[in-house]
C-alpha cells in the first residue's frame, strides 16, 4: 500500500526525495479520508514553504483540509493537472496525482519523518 | 464517523458524490434517529402549539404536518420544526438532535395552558427515505396506499410488518418519506428497506449527502442559516411566520423589525472565480465587507460551487457580483436565484 522509498507525516502527507528534490503528495489514507475531493489548492513555482507549515489545501465535498509541508524548501513544479481534475487524487495518491516537486534547503529534515512501515502501523490497517 | 451531538453518524458510506446521485436519480436511505421528536396532548395541546410556534397550526387537519418555528421572545429562531397534528388532542414535533432539550424546556416554560409535554426521542428511532424511487420502494413493504399520501401528510401503519408513522416530508429537495419507529426495530428497518431498494440500486447515505441535498434545495440548517439571532424573515422563512393567525411568542419583536425593516437577507450565489466557499467566509461588495457565508461547497447536482449567505438587504438582489474571502484572497461569485435545484413535478 505505502511505498517503502516514501517518507510520511502523521498529518499524511508523503515525499519522495531524490538527492536534493522531493516530490511531495497526500497519502492513501488521506484521501479516503477526506472522500470525494473536488478542489485542490497549491502554491505557486518559487514559493518557498516550511517543514510543518501549511502549502496549500484539498478539500471535498465536505470539508477543507491545509496540506502540510513534510520537508522545507522551494516549490519548483506543480501538478497542473489537478485543477481540472482533482479527483485524481482518490484514484492515484501516491503516483499521478503528486502535488508539488520542490527543493529541499534542509535535507536532514527527512530523518523526521515516518517510514513506509511506521506509517502504515501509524493509520492502521 | 463523526461525533454529532453525542452521536456516533457517518459523514459517508461509500462516496458523498455517489449517495447524492443515488437520491437525486433514484433512492438513498437516512438514519436520522438523532432527530428528536416533542409530544404535545390534551385538550389544550393546540392552544400551546399555536402559541410556541409560528405557523397556524390551527389550520392543519389530522394527518398533516407543517413545517413551523419556535421564537424566543425577541424573535429569532430558537429551532425549526415539523408539527405533525395526530388528533385534535395530540401533536408530534420533530426537532433537531442538538436543540431537544432547549426545545423541550422553551414550550415547557410557556406552557400556561397545563398540556401534557413530553420529550419522547427515546422513543423514536427516524430513517428517512428519499428519492423518486422512494415510494416505489416503500410500497413494497407497506399495505398504506403512498399514491395517496400527499407530500407534507403522514399516515400510522407498518412498514416490514414494523409499526411505524410514514410521513411524506424530507430534507433533499426529493420525493421521499421519514419514518418514525420504535428504536429497537429500526435495525431490522433499515435492512428491509435496503433489501426493498436494491433492484432500484438504492444508497445508504450519511450526513455528507444529506448537506449537499439539502443546500441544492435551499433548505436551512439550525446553528447556519437559522439561530437564537436571525430573525425567520432574513432566512427566506416569512410564509411559516403567520403574523395574522394572533399572539405567539416573538410576534411583537416580529411587528416591530417589519415595521423598521428587515435589515439583512438570505442570499443564494454560484462561484465565478476557482474555489469553494464554506461556513462562515466572509463576504465582500464593492471592496467592502458586506456579510458571511452560512453554508457553502461543491453542488453534486449543478456541477458549480454554490453557498448561501447573509448580505444587507439593499444589495441583496439577484445578480450582483459578490466576493467571497477564500484564505485571505478575494473569490468572485454572484448572487443567483434559489433553490438552486428543484425537482421536476
Amino acid at each position: 500500500m505505502y511505498p517503502e522509498n516514501y517518507r510520511y507525516t502523521k498529518e499524511h502527507e508523503w515525499v519522495l526525495v531524490e538527492g536534493d528534490r522531493g516530490t511531495i503528495g497526500i497519502t492513501f489514507h488521506a484521501q479516503k479520508e477526506l472522500g470525494d475531493i473536488v478542489y485542490v489548492d497549491l502554491p505557486k513555482v518559487g514559493t518557498v514553504v516550511e517543514q510543518g507549515k501549511a502549502l496549500g489545501s484539498v478539500e471535498s465535498v465536505k470539508a477543507v483540509s491545509d496540506i502540510y509541508a513534510p520537508v522545507s524548501g522551494e516549490i519548483l513544479e506543480v501538478n497542473t493537472a489537478l485543477a481540472d481534475a482533482p479527483e485524481k487524487l482518490n484514484e492515484d495518491p501516491h503516483g499521478e496525482a503528486w502535488l508539488v516537486k520542490i527543493r529541499l534547503s534542509h535535507p536532514d529534515e527527512v530523518k523526521d519523518l515516518l517510514s513506509a512501515a511506521d506509517y502504515q502501523s501509524y493509520v492502521g490497517s | 464517523m463523526v461525533d454529532f451531538g453525542g452521536w456516533d453518524m457517518p459523514v459517508q458510506y461509500t462516496s458523498i458524490l455517489e449517495e447524492h446521485h443515488a437520491v437525486r436519480t433514484s433512492v438513498g436511505l437516512f438514519d436520522v434517529s438523532h432527530m428528536g421528536e416533542i409530544e404535545i396532548r390534551g385538550p389544550e395541546a393546540l392552544s400551546l402549539v399555536e402559541y410556541v410556534s409560528t405557523n397556524a397550526a390551527a389550520k392543519l387537519r389530522e394527518g398533516q404536518i407543517q413545517y413551523s418555528a419556535l421564537l424566543y421572545d425577541h424573535g429569532a429562531i430558537v429551532d425549526d420544526i415539523l408539527v405533525h397534528k395526530v388528533s385534535p388532542l395530540e401533536f408530534f414535533i420533530c426537532v433537531n438532535a442538538a436543540n431537544q432539550d432547549k426545545d423541550f424546556e422553551h414550550i415547557r416554560s410557556l406552557n400556561r395552558w397545563k398540556a401534557e409535554v413530553e420529550l419522547v426521542s427515546d422513543r423514536y428511532a427516524q430513517l428517512a427515505l428519499q428519492g423518486p424511487k422512494a415510494i416505489n420502494t416503500l410500497q413494497k413493504l407497506t399495505p398504506a396506499d403512498l399514491n395517496s399520501l400527499r407530500y407534507y401528510w403522514f399516515v400510522d401503519g407498518q412498514v416490514a410488518g414494523i409499526p411505524a408513522r410514514i410521513a411524506r416530508t424530507g430534507y433533499t429537495g426529493e420525493d421521499g418519506f421519514e419514518l418514525y419507529v420504535p428504536p429497537d426495530r429500526a435495525e431490522s428497518l433499515w435492512h428491509a428497506l435496503l433489501d426493498a431498494g436494491s433492484e432500484f440500486g438504492i444508497k445508504p447515505c450519511g450526513l455528507g449527502a444529506r448537506n449537499t441535498l439539502r443546500l441544492e434545495a435551499k433548505m436551512a440548517l439550525y446553528g447556519h442559516e437559522i439561530h437564537a439571532s436571525t430573525y425567520p424573515f432574513e432566512a427566506g422563512l416569512g410564509w411559516i411566520v403567520k403574523m395574522e393567525k394572533g399572539d405567539f411568542v416573538g410576534r411583537a419583536a416580529l411587528q416591530k423589525a417589519l415595521e423598521q425593516g428587515i435589515k439583512r437577507q438570505l442570499v443564494g450565489f454560484e462561484m465565478r472565480g476557482r474555489g469553494i466557499a464554506r461556513d462562515g467566509y466572509e463576504v465582500y461588495v464593492d471592496g467592502r465587507p458586506a456579510g458571511w457565508v452560512t453554508s457553502g461547497g461543491p453542488s453534486p447536482t449543478l456541477g458549480k460551487n454554490i453557498g448561501l449567505c447573509y448580505l444587507p438587504t439593499a444589495l441583496s438582489t439577484i445578480g450582483r457580483t459578490i466576493h467571497i474571502m477564500i484564505r485571505n484572497q478575494p473569490v468572485e461569485a454572484v448572487t443567483v436565484p434559489t433553490p438552486f435545484y428543484k425537482r421536476a413535478k
